[in-house]
């Protein structure tokens, strides 16, 4: 999300540079303030964290979640090889880092980082006092082996097991609404196999703190698990809300719905509102240099990513924003935004709508790099073909005609970091079209049609010499 | 001087050779493709007649100078003999000509070339040799650097370099290249031309004609001294100081021995009867020299200017993918532009610029005895692109002839068989059709297994009419070690 590219280095030593000309000419006109360092990397308050009220345990969350999704692995960035550890020192530095500065939330799941988070963040998180932290974890049963209820209770132990705990602050059904029939699957994971009355009976027993359920995808179950709210009493729902989404929901994706609308009803019901994806999976962070100007212009210290995590923090109902933190670079930018959160006004909030038309110019595939999809069965790596593709498009190397103006470049960019990116074995040419990971993508992306016209857009650049 | 001229000819021309075997991004064929025509046993091959007539007057005006500034396996001998005479001076002396050996060697190939016993042209090719070394021993080199630059661009976000698959083609061809090395080499640090003068076929032939050639290195006998320094500098072998006689078939025009000789008794000079070469020679003639020195090396550039699966439970991870097998191809396949494998067996001296220059992977020597280390094509690694035609543009002696992007389309190298026991959608119960959607030509449809059901699942069917034998289905069918859809090559090549 901080991630420094070329483009962005050069930027800030433009910056630097301009900055230290200032600062040259104050020389002469005494009595101008000098620092060596900008806000950006200056020292960040541990005690001014921004924190929310949950209303009915009256408990303060930090406005910062942390989530468990993307722990760095020990072959670094690039760790998508199948036999990539955890860095569970960087890990546990993480967690130590964001306990100090106030972060209290702690989001993961059975089925992140291959199923390894779990532990991972069990093991940072029990060298610190139990009742330092939130815990939230899911029932994510999402294979059809796993529906049985004896399966998914199995889970549910294992994840106190890991979690070295005998109680989840948190707990969500996840993913509710996904698959090609969200209410189908819905009932067979949560309904007819009794789960949901299970976890109900865990929270009268103290087991469950909080029952929620995180939402993506087919709206119609949303609506039923609202219109239940009664009966099964909501203390919280998660769902993607970003500047973005709020409007322009289903021209990302047509299965979506408009944030607007979602956080409308949670507040309607005084749900507390649990945020994912603030950022789209860094999409809000990573976009066309223009649109980084534009942000950055408005406020020339803040970044990119930090819009996008004030935007989502200064709705009212919103419990905590959850960030997946690879970096610390990425932790100490939240950390910026959030200690403590200055909400933003209606004139910021009008600017990024305005911003967010802007980029909905831009074809990119709205892929998070969630990795719900992998494994693919025929071995292509999905999301570091729609990544890649993305950033072409970002960086405008994805040429419209042989007569671009760059398409020499352009095209020696696309095909050469294609290669970089994915092996030639994973690329989108061996797609099959199977369709079995299309089911498991939160944001309803067709990932067949995708990678078959990404290959399409792949086949025509080779041949277009 | 002379000496200087062709060691610096020599230098380039081996360095411009090698380029052409490690370059594997193609651009130094458009400027110096031309280097790999001239050889002359490609160029024979080829019937490229502009280049043969050119290598034969050449020779008969200069002597053998394609063997000591044209052909990379000669300049690579010298390489190691001048390493050798760094070790001991003086260490080659006179001896007498192998002619039987030589001349039944030079029938044998003769033959060989009559008869299409390809592979022993092959082998005692002599351009061909230096290319399975400099293809099997310095690529993989040149390679490996280069993917440490790319690594380097990588991470500096620059496209300038991209990295390659090194891969191993052929053990015997490795083998070979390995053991002509190392042979060749051996004798050379010791003896000098040895392999030239005795089994090279070319260096025969172009013997018979450089005995009569206009130019030749001529000693003065009146100013000799019978010191015997030129024969022990001599890498052929071929100067007999006793007797002042120069063998000049087997004379390879290096101008060492004019260098070495103290007393200048040596000249490279007009054919004359002895008697007025010895009264014309005199100092105040030295302007002529180099005035034929110009027109010497004028001549060598004009000659070169002319002619030209598993269920998910958690998030994240890659599956397991096992490599390609080559199928069990009842014909072989050689790639568009070859006509047909006869065409391809009777031209190709295995030269293996056409493998080197492949870059999908293709191409790789064989390893059939009568076509030993020939180029065929495999679709494990990659399939004959629609825009590549590099094999076609580097091949020097014919084998392959040039073709341009439309015709590749429409030349049928093969056909695609499909294997019904391996194909996905009747193996894994899944969709699939990525055959029909990567067919170039679309010969490929998808239909229902069963013909009474429409909604059965799809298997590929082949219009063998359209099929060119690319192997796009082959490389990227999903079935694996073996695909379920393969190509079977032809034996002659089809218009579509």
């Amino acid at each position: 999300m901080n991630n420094i590219n070329r483009r962005d280095f050069l930027k800030r030593l433009g910056l630097g540079a301009s900055v230290t000309g200032l600062a040259l000419a104050g020389c002469n006109t005494a009595g101008k303030k000098v620092t060596s360092s900008g806000t950006e990397s200056g020292e960040i308050p541990e005690d001014k964290m921004t924190y929310r009220t949950n209303p009915k345990t009256g408990e303060k969350v930090s406005l910062l979640g942390y989530g468990c999704m993307r722990w760095p692995t020990l072959s670094g960035d690039g760790g998508r090889d199948t036999t990539d550890e955890l860095d569970q020192d960087a890990i546990n530095d993480l967690v130590d880092t964001a306990l100090r500065h106030g972060v209290n939330y702690f989001d993961t799941s059975p089925a992140y980082c291959k199923g390894k988070s779990e532990h991972a963040t069990g093991v940072a998180l029990s060298r610190h006092p139990r009742d330092s932290y939130f815990i939230a974890t899911k029932l994510s049963n999402f294979a059809p082996s796993t529906w049985s209820r004896e399966a998914s209770l199995a889970m549910y132990r294992n994840s106190l097991k890991e979690l070295q705990t005998d109680y989840i602050d948190y707990m969500l059904l996840h993913g509710i609404g996904m698959g090609d029939d969200g209410m189908d699957v819905f009932r067979k994971r949560y309904i007819d196999n009794g789960v949901l009355d299970f976890l109900i009976q865990e929270r009268e027993k103290g087991r469950v703190r909080n029952l929620g359920f995180s939402y993506h995808g087919d709206v119609a179950v949303f609506d039923y698990l609202l219109s239940k709210h009664d009966e099964y009493k909501w203390d919280f729902v998660q769902i993607q809300l970003n500047y973005v989404d709020w409007k322009h929901a289903k021209e990302v994706n047509e299965r979506n719905t408009n944030a607007e609308y979602l956080y409308g009803e949670l507040a309607k019901r005084n749900i507390p509102t649990i945020i994912m994806e603030p950022l789209l999976g860094g999409r809000l962070s990573n976009v066309p240099d223009h649109v980084v100007a534009r942000l950055k212009q408005r406020e020339p210290e803040k970044s990119v990513a930090s819009w996008a995590f004030r935007y989502a923090g200064s709705h009212p109902g919103v419990l905590t924003v959850l960030s997946g933190m690879t970096y610390k670079e990425h932790l100490e930018d939240n950390l910026r935004s959030f200690c403590p959160l200055k909400p933003l006004t209606d004139e910021d909030n009008a600017f990024l709508y305005e911003t967010a038309d802007l980029m909905m110019q831009y074809p990119t595939v709205p892929c998070n790099d969630c990795k719900y999809c992998m494994p693919c069965p025929y071995g292509i790596d999905i999301p570091s073909i729609l990544l890649h593709y993305n950033k072409c498009i970002n960086e405008g190397n994805v040429p419209a005609s042989k007569q671009s103006e760059n398409y020499r470049e352009a095209r020696r960019a696309f095909l050469i970091g294609y290669d970089r990116c994915v092996p030639k074995l994973r690329q989108a040419s061996h797609c099959i079209g199977c369709g079995q990971c299309a089911p498991h993508c939160p944001q309803s992306i067709d990932i067949p049609a995708e990678l078959h016209r990404i290959d399409g857009v792949v086949e025509k650049l080779k041949q277009q010499i | 001087m002379l000496k200087k001229i062709r060691v610096t000819l020599a230098i380039v021309s081996i360095l411009l050779v090698t380029l052409l075997f490690v370059d594997f991004t193609g651009m130094a064929h458009v400027w110096f493709g031309w280097m790999a025509k001239i050889q002359f046993l490609p160029a024979l091959l080829a019937l490229n007649f502009g280049v043969i007539i050119a290598l034969v007057v050449l020779t008969l005006l200069l002597g053998r100078i394609y063997c000591s500034v044209i052909c990379p396996l000669g300049i690579m001998q010298d390489i190691f003999a001048w390493f050798g005479k760094k070790s001991k001076k003086n260490r080659y002396s006179f001896s007498p000509a192998k002619n039987i050996l030589r001349y039944v060697l030079l029938a044998v190939m003769l033959f060989a070339i009559l008869a299409g016993i390809s592979s022993i042209v092959a082998l005692l090719a002599p351009y061909s040799a230096y290319g399975r070394i400099a293809q099997s021993l310095f690529a993989p080199v040149v390679a490996w650097v280069n993917n440490l630059f790319a690594a380097w661009a990588e991470r500096h976000d620059s496209y300038a370099f991209y990295s390659v698959d090194v891969w191993l083609r052929s053990g015997i061809t490795l083998g070979v290249a390995v053991a002509t090395l190392v042979i060749l080499g051996f004798l050379a640090w010791r003896n000098g031309r040895t392999y030239c003068n005795t089994v090279c076929p070319v260096g025969t032939l172009l013997g018979l004609l450089s005995k009569y050639s206009v130019f030749r290195p001529v000693i003065d006998t009146s100013k000799c001294n019978g010191c015997g320094l030129c024969a022990r500098n001599c890498k052929a072998a071929c100067i007999n100081s006793k007797e002042h006689m120069i063998d000049y078939s087997r004379c390879v025009t290096c101008f060492d021995c004019i260098n070495k000789c103290s007393r200048g008794a040596i000249s490279y000079s007009f054919r004359k009867p002895k008697a007025h070469e010895a009264e014309e020679v005199t100092p105040g003639k030295k302007v002529d020299t180099s005035r034929r020195q110009f027109l010497s090396v004028a001549a060598i550039a004009a000659t070169t200017a002319a002619i030209n699966a598993q269920e998910k439970v958690v998030d994240g991870g890659l599956a397991v993918i096992t490599d390609k097998k080559k199928p069990n191809r009842k014909t072989r396949i050689v790639p568009p532009g070859a006509i047909s494998i006869k065409n391809l067996t009777d031209h190709c001296t295995a030269c293996q610029l056409c493998v080197a220059s492949c870059p999908n992977g293709v191409l790789r020597p064989s390893s059939d005895l009568a076509t030993l280390m020939q180029p065929e094509s495999s679709y494990e690694r990659g399939y004959c692109r629609p825009e590549c035609t590099r094999c076609s543009e580097v091949c020097p002696a014919g084998a392959i002839v040039k073709i341009d992007r439309a015709e590749k389309s429409s030349i049928q190298i093969g056909h695609a068989v499909w294997v019904k026991e391996n194909c996905v959608p009747l193996t894994d119960g899944k969709e699939c059709g990525n055959c029909a959607r990567h067919c170039p030509v679309g010969a490929i449809t998808m239909v229902p297994s069963d013909p009474a059901n429409e909604n059965s699942p799809k298997i590929p069917v082949v219009n063998t009419e359209r099929c060119i034998g690319c192997g796009a289905c082959e490389n990227l069918c999903p079935a694996r070690p073996f695909s379920a859809i393969y190509v079977e090559g032809n034996e002659r090549h089809r218009i579509v």
